[in-house]
């Protein structure tokens, strides 16, 4: 929620709980120096921090923004989870190869989080749980597999991750430490406890259980609704900057591009405007992407306040990256026929995209195909035919000379669509050649079949 | 001095027009198949990698037969040829009588808008042999695109026109007018020489 709004110096408390027992969720900087803390009630912290905006908390927004950094962090890694709460753990191991060593990988991480809008934490520990459990006290923290236990013990219980009753009931055990809980008989757990809880102390003893592995989707679609509404072009700039910067993340950890998007801005009093985007090659800079789109959005003037703006992108085309090969033979943005075939389907329709072969039957309707299905010669070759068919033969009123002629074309009584025309080639007044046919046995009038072009 | 520009590099860019001197190019000619035009063209043929505009007065007087010696050699040589958004059904019996190879054709259905995206990504992709388009009613600036799309994906871009644009400027690389009666071409533009004087006859339609 922070990250929807421009920064500001303002203190920001989001609020929530039924209506008659509003609790403040989470609080800024600034709130936080004001004295406000997460979980008190909304009359105290009016009282403490009158100047203090105070927003709605929304779970769902809190989810969306969980896929993000999923995403984004599938760039690092294919091993991402979202199982708990809160929190999105990456395998990094295999990545440090590429990425360098954890200091250099986590100051990048935490550069890319920046821009992207998220405050964080990051540790990284041998597994998932440790990790996750370590970054609810401490921030970038590294522990290896010798120092784990050590790390893992000193921790509070409360600060442990266990749910408020849980935590409470060990306190009330006389285990403060985690180190203390982990070393209690893994019997008496079982007994007292829910077994989500022996599962989560086995994995800190390094029994770790398989993780359920994060899958990118194959499209992006983001909304971002505003308290008000945004009447001046200029107000849109920083969400629409954060959309994109969101999608370029994506796009980059799916190490494609973006060659298509859309943005629909939604109004309160009228329908809500789609303004395709659409760029020449496949791209994935944040920087170009925000450049197109401002072009692109320039042109077009607002109805009205604008209530929300949603990003949609469902067409994600392979990116190529701008070749810098000295002796490459060709420019850059080169396709194969293949890939650029996909691309003309992608946007015309299947249908729209087709081939050209010759077919057996004698009918010219039916003497070609869009597909080649048998590689068998021309039925008959030794007649002239014309390089355009018109799909729906027209009369022909105009004068002409007939230049050849008559071609008799009698063919499929078998199959109830038989034909029996007499074809002439015929020239125009404008010097048009054309193929006409009339019906068999007479002179006219005729019917424009094809131009020999 | 700021800027020190090679002279070689300026003619061989055709950057620089020399009068009726030959340019010489680094691509390679792509000859028309028409031994007079070829002739009369300072690049012994299409201008290679550029835009050529064909304007006929109205379909049908020979503006195909001009282009297939070109379409049966590239596709011959397995080059892909996209014929986008053309006004009629281009009949297969008759491209396959002229040599074409059909494995190597792709036809291409589209809008006027969907047509000018589609020739420009063709012709951008380098994917293509040559690419064959309708843009009748495309601004100039289309056509600027199109120019340089094909001087960016190195391939033959044509399109046909209406003779009507003939007196409007056109960024095409090569522009040739089709006459009906008698079936002649003249050249109108050709980038890097004047455009010869004389017009040329066209062979007859192989009817019979």
């Amino acid at each position: 929620m922070l990250r929807q709004r421009p920064p500001s110096p303002r203190a920001l408390a989001l609020l929530t709980g039924p209506a008659h027992r509003r609790t403040v969720h989470a609080i800024n900087d600034e709130a936080a120096a004001r004295g406000l803390r997460p979980g008190l009630s909304v009359q105290a912290a009016q009282a403490l921090a009158s100047d203090c905006e105070w927003a709605e908390f929304d779970p769902t927004a809190l989810e969306r923004d969980r896929q993000l950094v999923a995403a984004w962090a599938y760039g690092y890694s294919s091993q991402v989870s979202l199982v708990f709460a809160d929190a999105v753990v990456l395998e990094v191991g295999q990545s440090m190869e590429l990425f360098g060593p954890w200091p250099v990988f986590e100051r990048r991480l935490r550069v890319e989080l920046a821009d992207l809008g998220f405050r964080h934490r990051i540790v990284a520990a041998p597994n998932a749980w440790a990790a996750r459990t370590l970054a609810n006290t401490h921030d970038g923290l590294g522990v290896e597999q010798p120092q784990l236990s050590a790390a893992l013990g000193r921790l509070p219980v409360p600060a442990a991750g266990f749910d408020a009753d849980v935590a409470d009931a060990f306190t009330r055990m006389g285990l403060k430490r985690l180190a203390q809980v982990v070393a209690a008989p893994r019997e008496a757990i079982a007994r007292r406890f829910p077994p989500a809880v022996l599962d989560w102390i086995d994995a800190l003893r390094g029994r770790p259980l398989p993780l359920r592995v994060y899958q990118p989707p194959s499209i992006f679609d983001r909304r971002m609704e505003f308290d008000h509404e945004i009447e001046l072009a200029s107000g849109l700039q920083f969400p629409l900057r954060r959309l994109i910067g969101d999608l370029a993340a994506f796009v980059r950890a799916r190490d494609g591009g973006i060659q298509r998007f859309r943005v629909v801005f939604e109004y309160d009093r009228f329908e809500a405007a789609t303004i395709d985007v659409g760029l020449l090659a496949p791209e994935r800079d944040a920087v170009r992407l925000l450049d197109v789109a401002r072009h692109r959005l320039e042109r077009v003037a607002l109805n009205g306040p604008v209530r929300a703006v949603q990003l949609v992108a469902d067409d994600l085309p392979p990116f190529v990256p701008p070749s810098g090969d000295l002796f490459e033979p060709h420019a850059q943005g080169m396709l194969s026929f293949d890939q650029l075939r996909e691309r003309l389907r992608a946007r015309l329709g299947d249908a729209e995209v087709h081939g050209l072969a010759t077919d057996l039957d004698h009918r010219p309707e039916r003497a070609w195909r869009t597909q080649r299905e048998r590689s068998e010669p021309l039925a008959a070759l030794a007649d002239a035919r014309p390089a355009w068919l018109l799909q729906q033969p027209i009369p022909l009123r105009a004068r002409v000379d007939i230049l050849f002629g008559p071609e008799r074309v009698e063919s499929g009584w078998w199959d109830g669509e038989d034909v029996r025309r007499d074809y002439y080639i015929v020239e125009t007044k404008e010097g048009q050649v054309a193929w006409v046919y009339t019906a068999a046995g007479e002179r006219g009038p005729f019917m424009l079949h094809g131009f020999f072009a | 001095m700021g800027a020190v520009v090679a002279l070689d590099q300026l003619l061989a860019d055709r950057t620089v027009w020399r009068g009726n001197a030959p340019a010489r190019t680094a691509f390679p000619a792509q000859p028309t198949g028409l031994a007079a035009l070829d002739a009369a063209l300072p690049f012994g043929g299409w201008p290679p990698a550029s835009l050529s505009e064909v304007l006929a007065p109205c379909d049908g007087v020979g503006e195909l037969s001009l282009l297939w010696p070109t379409l049966a050699r590239l596709t011959g040589a397995h080059q892909p040829v996209v014929i986008v958004a053309p006004p009629y059904l281009p009949y297969a019996p008759a491209w396959h009588l002229a040599g074409v190879a059909l494995d190597h054709v792709l036809v291409l259905r589209a809008d006027a808008r969907g047509a000018l995206w589609a020739a420009e990504q063709c012709l951008r992709s380098s994917a293509c042999g040559a690419v064959l388009c309708w843009p009748n009613h495309a601004s100039d600036q289309a056509l600027r695109r199109l120019q340089v799309a094909s001087e960016t994906g190195q391939t033959l871009g044509f399109a046909f026109r209406s003779e009507r644009s003939a007196d409007n400027p056109s960024p095409a690389a090569l522009r040739i007018q089709i006459h009906a009666k008698p079936r002649r071409v003249r050249v109108l533009k050709c980038r890097g020489a004047n455009p010869p004087a004389q017009s040329i006859p066209l062979p007859p339609f192989a009817l019979a």
